[in-house]
């Protein structure tokens, strides 16, 4: 499936989309209310300062009090600190809010046919709103599917534009892993009987919107956490601060309260504590620009910490099809003779296995595809009890298949086979060719390959081999993954010897051949019980007790509706590759909020130098020597060290945005440079930004 | 600063990094329940003594459990040693006849040789029975001792065991502690102080008639043994007043050695026994390895201050470092290393008067202190106060690898953080707290012996002193005032149950989670990047929050020292 217009097509110009920004320039404001501030306790807490400033500031007006402006000033930057810390949530809902309006476009109110009887076509027209878990509808040719469902009968092409931008109509059908259909979406061509299967406003597509709105969010167990953090700092530096004033009653000065107040609000994480939860909303946000709903914000965390991935080799590792790449006749047949027999019975085979023969016989021998009514043949087609197909032609009919099927059949089909023990001495297959045939089959299989044994008019003439192809680069992205330290396992039907050749080949550290869903149950069971986390994808209903399990389940879209309730995550594009996007968007979010905690508390140290030596040099003006960064007076000093302390959350709201860049190095190196650019940047940068916001603001007299 | 005093800075190190693996080694074995080298003779003793407390070695606790034990155990602990105090008049071994301690001096006693504290508010040879002395002072000072190893322990096993409910038996962890580690090391130890001349004897002071013909009284007594472990299990409260600077407490160069080696050398191989019982030694030395950091710089600029003196005093001709507060016989370096060893672990003893330091040199004293004595520490009490620190710095930065914090395959949650921030909280609260009261008020302003910044210094010091449960003093300050007594004592508690009970709700939260595997992509926790990144975190997160206190102490009084402006009484 075609998903370049999604990935690449997120614009990054919407980063800052001027819609967006004027519309959170009003949330920044109706944020102030308390009952929503309270939610973010550092933010809380300066709101609580400002407002105790604000009010005495304007006594201090009414008494005529001294140092007026400059008390100003710094209520202000209180305010705008809080301001700023709203802007950068709302700016980072907003994005979400301009996905929820196109979501909420598509979801027009439908009529619905709703049918009276399972089975007859009889049928009310009620509103789509109006429909009950279990009510069967039918859906035809032009019709908006009404509301998530089951098909219970029938196939019909649909768009599922709606939620996933993507045009090219898909297949939904009654049984099998396709029988998912989400409301909004639209039938093209054909009908389909549909069990709806979720209660009105809680569809698909109303959760989609509640999710990238923000409205359900909630957070997240590493959040809370971090919240918890940032309030204990924050009460530390209660501590710190309020002890200040009777420390210098003692040594026989007074610092005005202002000033107190702004060493408290430079020292207390404000920088985390306001970008915390835009860097959460941001998170879910990428993963929805990536087409992949979360479940939970918890989902996306637990894909940082993800310890072993299980893919599924068809789709994911491997392009979904095997293709024809040899023709290994057994002794006494020709290649040629093998390929001319091969390219007759796939001639109608419409499978991408059938067409690679017929391809390859024609690239590698010359031989011309030949029209199947001219030669009077009959195509006989797969079955589950014959596991063959072929064509007969005129007398002779030809066969591929499973090599044991195919060894079956010719001793079946040989009468003397079937008479009795004492004619078994002359089987149509001798023992020799069999052993041969055996070991042409093993050699395939051990090269990672599928044989596929060839016979005509009951004599065997050899095998074609059928090779997995590799995706290309992917053996790059596990080497990185390796690197992550994420195991990936490979999940494969194949039997050990192929899932073996096909993993060393693809570079997967371990595999699952021959695998169940109870299997893959028990595989992802056993890696938790180590304590690892896992992520794995699945469509299938036999695949959700697995996408249940597994930390991280992600679904495709095109699943069932068992394994979409199932997983965790709901990828819209069904793209299992992306598994590992996924990994890496869950570590970005991570690290986002741990380099940004870094930075914040590095900060403190610049602050300190600047308001220390501030306060303190009207008590004891030797310690004006600790003004390392020679602000020009204390008023500008604590000044300049409560605007910056504002503006680096503007500064730094598009980092909380876009996310620090995860780098598949290894956790030492990734550390070190987080560490260097984070850490000791976070102590450099405010010693910068401060001395040249006092320059500024000396220069124009602010201070 | 000279290259004798660098060489003996060196040698100390050396042999104190020595010890770690060594006896590490031997209490992994201990705390285990493995057999040791002593196992014969004190097994059957260990087996009586659980039969006699109706315990076992192999009855398991949840950590709350393990908590009331040990809360119970020091309860009882205050309440027989505060009677002894009070009715010593009345009880045997008091040769000297001294009186009851008055209630809050006793209240503050017995709360500071609990907590492994030994702030003293007294002169021990002047209030103190030999009864009191022996079976109060000294059994507290084991058994507070056996408790902070006991809890570090406890911690140890909480990151080391996978989906567990219990953490240890408080009961055999204390007995342990106390039979195979301080017990057979003060034997050793008492003999090799009395080998230098220190006293042992439980008879009366004695009476000397000096070469002027003054008649003079020598207090002596038990000195030896309580030395040891005075040293040994970080108590620091001395026999003498004078404490290690006392030439019967500490004779000559050797035994000083000796006292500063016996205060790091548990609390050093504590980290090696963290680092066996995780199963990566490496673990154990990158902790020291922070600690060591840390350490060092304090050495480094408490040795430069005393040995480049006062220029106050250069200004009247007198050249050298300062030795004023100081023995001779120790000097400079001796000194200055003794103060850092002594407040890096909460030992407290001093064989140099802290308040005489220079401002800096007495500054680092206070910094150690301020940060929780978490470089080597009290014994136990550094490590699980450090691994607390371990536990925020990895919920901080542990994120910085794109995964959610973990320390040793344990992932660090909400609770766990709570826990930690309010360990970590409680010793500001105290210090700070309990300062800016007495700076203002007339009760806890009468007891300041200097005027200007060094006052201010003493009372920083005093609560600092007391709420790190280190019990080293600032001299002048006069602290045996009913305010003092109490305040001191509260913020003793506070210091050390406030840290005790969240670490040992960490040690249990994390004994319950499961382990997760390292992998590549797994924040290393074994590397100098770790040691950087922990000590940061301490110094900004622990340290900064002193800044303005400091700023208005010590840093101000260097800062007038040099610009030659002194601070007279009533000025």
């Amino acid at each position: 499936m075609n998903t370049a217009h999604t990935h690449g097509g997120a614009p990054q110009a919407s980063l800052m989309d001027s819609k967006i920004i004027i519309s959170a320039l009003g949330a920044a404001f109706t944020k102030l209310d308390p009952r929503v501030m309270i939610r973010n306790p550092v933010m809380f807490v300066v709101e609580a300062v400002a407002v105790l400033t604000t009010v005495l500031f304007f006594k201090d007006l009414a008494i005529g009090g001294t140092g007026l402006g400059f008390s100003f000033q710094i209520i202000l930057w209180l305010w705008f600190t809080l301001l700023f810390a709203n802007f950068a949530e709302a700016v980072a809902e907003g994005r979400g809010k301009a996905q929820a309006m196109s979501l909420r476009k598509t979801r027009t109110e439908t009529q619905a046919k709703l049918l009276s009887g399972a089975s007859g076509r009889d049928y009310n027209v009620v509103p789509g709103t109006q429909l009950k878990v279990g009510d069967v509808v039918l859906v035809e040719a032009g019709d908006i599917i009404p509301s998530d469902g089951e098909v219970v009968e029938g196939v019909a092409s649909v768009n599922e534009a709606a939620i996933t931008g993507e045009s090219a109509p898909v297949i939904r059908e009654s049984g099998g892993d396709r029988s998912a259909v989400t409301g909004g979406t639209q039938v093209l061509s054909d009908w389909i009987r549909v069990r709806i299967t979720a209660a009105p406003g809680s569809t698909f597509i109303d959760r989609m919107i509640a999710l990238v709105e923000g409205a359900s969010r909630q957070k997240t167990p590493n959040e809370i956490a971090l919240n918890i953090l940032l309030a204990g700092l924050t009460l530390i530096f209660i501590i710190a601060v309020a002890t200040i004033p009777s420390f210098t009653a003692y040594a026989g000065g007074a610092i005005p309260i202002t000033a107190l107040v702004a060493l408290f609000v430079t020292l207390i994480p404000t920088t985390i504590g306001a970008l915390l939860s835009a860097i959460g909303i941001a998170g879910m946000d990428r993963l929805v620009r990536f087409n992949v709903l979360a479940m939970s914000g918890r989902a996306v965390e637990a894909a940082g910490d993800v310890d072993t991935l299980l893919l599924d080799k068809t789709g994911t590792i491997t392009l979904g099809n095997r293709q024809a790449t040899a023709f290994r006749p057994v002794s006494g047949v020709s290649e040629q003779e093998l390929a001319d027999a091969a390219q007759l019975a796939s001639l109608a085979d419409e499978t991408p296995e059938g067409r690679s023969i017929v391809v390859l016989a024609k690239e590698k021998y010359g031989i011309r595809s030949r029209d199947m009514t001219e030669l009077h043949a009959t195509f006989v087609p797969f079955t589950a009890q014959t596991r063959m197909s072929g064509v007969d032609l005129g007398g002779s009919s030809i066969r591929k298949g499973a090599v044991d099927s195919i060894l079956a059949s010719l001793s079946a089909a040989d009468p003397v086979a079937r008479g009795g023990a004492a004619q078994a001495l002359k089987p149509s297959v001798s023992l020799e060719q069999a052993r041969e045939l055996q070991a042409i089959s093993d050699e395939i299989a051990m090269a990672g390959g599928t044989p596929l044994a060839v016979s005509r008019g009951g004599r065997l003439l050899g095998v074609v081999q059928l090779k997995d192809i590799v995706k290309g680069g992917i053996r790059e992205r596990f080497a990185e993954l390796r690197r992550m330290g994420i195991r990936t396992v490979m999940i494969t039907g194949d039997n050990p010897m192929t899932a073996a050749a096909i993993a060393a080949e693809a570079g997967v550290d371990d595999f699952l051949a021959q695998a169940t869903p109870e299997d893959k149950l028990q595989l992802i069971r056993s890696e938790q019980a180590q304590g690892k986390l896992v992520a794995m994808c699945g469509d299938g209903t036999n695949d959700a007790p697995a996408l249940a399990q597994a930390d991280v389940g992600v679904a495709m879209n095109t699943g069932t509706v068992a394994a979409r309730e199932a997983g965790n995550m709901v990828d819209l594009d069904s793209d299992p590759t992306k598994l590992i996007e996924i990994v890496e968007i869950g570590k970005q979010l991570l690290m986002t909020r741990g380099s940004l905690t870094t930075f914040s508390i590095a900060n403190d140290v610049a602050k300190y130098f600047a308001i220390i030596p501030a306060i303190f040099a009207g008590i004891y003006p030797q310690l004006s020597i600790l003004n390392i960064m020679g602000l020009a007076t204390p008023e500008s000093a604590i000044l300049s060290a409560i605007i910056f302390n504002a503006l680096i959350i503007i500064a730094l709201i598009p980092l909380a945005l876009r996310g620090v860049k995860y780098r598949a190095v290894g956790a030492g190196p990734l550390l070190r440079r987080n560490l260097l650019v984070y850490g000791l940047g976070g102590i450099a940068i405010p010693f910068i930004g401060i001395k040249a916001i006092d320059l500024a603001i000396s220069a124009i007299g602010l201070a | 600063m000279t290259i004798n005093g660098w060489i003996q800075i060196l040698i100390f190190c050396a042999i104190v990094v020595a010890l770690v693996k060594p006896l590490g080694w031997y209490m992994m074995r201990v705390f285990n329940g493995e057999p040791t080298f002593l196992s014969p003779i004190l097994h059957p003793v260990e087996t009586i003594l659980y039969r006699l407390s109706g315990t076992s070695e192999r009855e398991e606790q949840h950590w709350l459990t393990y908590t009331f034990a040990m809360l119970a155990f020091n309860l009882l602990g205050f309440v027989v040693l505060y009677a002894l105090q009070r009715f010593q008049a009345v009880l045997p071994y008091n040769p000297m006849g001294m009186s009851a301690v008055a209630p809050d001096l006793a209240f503050n006693t017995a709360v500071s040789f609990m907590t492994n504290t030994n702030w003293q508010n007294y002169g021990g040879e002047s209030t103190m029975s030999y009864l009191v002395q022996m079976a109060g002072l000294t059994v507290q000072n084991f058994v507070s001792a056996a408790t902070g190893i006991a809890i570090a322990v406890a911690l140890i096993r909480g990151f080391s065991r996978t989906s567990a409910r219990s953490v240890g038996n408080f009961w055999a962890d204390m007995t342990r502690a106390t039979l195979y580690v301080l017990l057979p090391l003060c034997v050793v130890l008492t003999l090799l102080y009395v080998s230098r001349g220190v006293p042992q004897t439980l008879s009366a002071y004695i009476d000397a008639r000096t070469l002027e013909g003054a008649r003079q009284t020598i207090a002596v007594g038990p000195v030896a043994s309580q030395l040891a472990i005075k040293l040994l299990g970080t108590n620091g409260g001395g026999f003498f007043n004078a404490n290690s600077a006392h030439p019967f407490e500490n004779p000559d160069a050797f035994s000083n050695l000796l006292q500063m080696v016996s205060i790091f050398a548990i609390g050093a191989a504590l980290t090696n026994v963290f680092g066996r019982m995780v199963g990566d030694q490496r673990q154990g030395w990158a902790i020291l390895g922070a600690m060591g950091l840390i350490f060092f710089v304090g050495v480094l600029v408490a040795y430069w201050a005393e040995a480049a003196g006062n220029p106050l005093v250069h200004a009247l001709g007198v050249d050298g470092g300062n030795m004023e507060g100081k023995e001779v016989r120790f000097g400079t370096a001796m000194s200055a290393l003794f103060a850092v060893v002594t407040t890096a672990a909460s030992c407290g003893a001093v064989n140099a008067m802290h308040s005489s330091f220079m401002p800096l040199g007495g500054m680092i004293p206070l910094i150690n202190m301020e940060l929780g004595e978490i470089v080597i520490g009290g014994v136990g009490a550094g490590l699980y106060g450090m691994l607390l620190f371990v536990v925020l710095t990895m919920f901080v930065a542990g994120l910085m690898v794109g995964r959610t914090p973990e320390y040793l395959g344990k992932k660090i949650e909400a609770k766990d953080v709570k826990m930690a921030i309010l360990a970590i909280l409680c010793l500001p609260l105290a210090m700070l707290g309990f300062t800016a009261l007495a700076v203002v008020m007339p009760t806890g302003l009468a007891s300041i012996g200097n005027p200007g910044p060094h006052g201010f210094s003493e009372v920083l010091y005093a609560y600092v002193s007391g709420a790190a449960n280190n019990g080293s003093a600032f001299g002048s300050l006069s602290g045996n005032t009913l305010w003092y007594n109490l305040t001191i004592g509260v913020a003793m508690l506070m210091g050390r149950f406030l840290v005790i009970a969240p670490a040992l709700a960490i040690a249990g939260s994390m004994a319950a989670k499961k382990t997760v595997p390292t992998s590549a992509g797994t924040f290393p926790t074994h590397g100098g990047l770790f040691i950087g990144l922990l000590v940061g975190v301490i110094l900004i997160v622990g340290g900064l929050t002193f800044f303005p206190a400091l700023a208005l102490g010590p840093i101000v009084e260097h800062l007038s020292m040099i610009a030659g402006q002194t601070f007279s009484a009533g000025g």
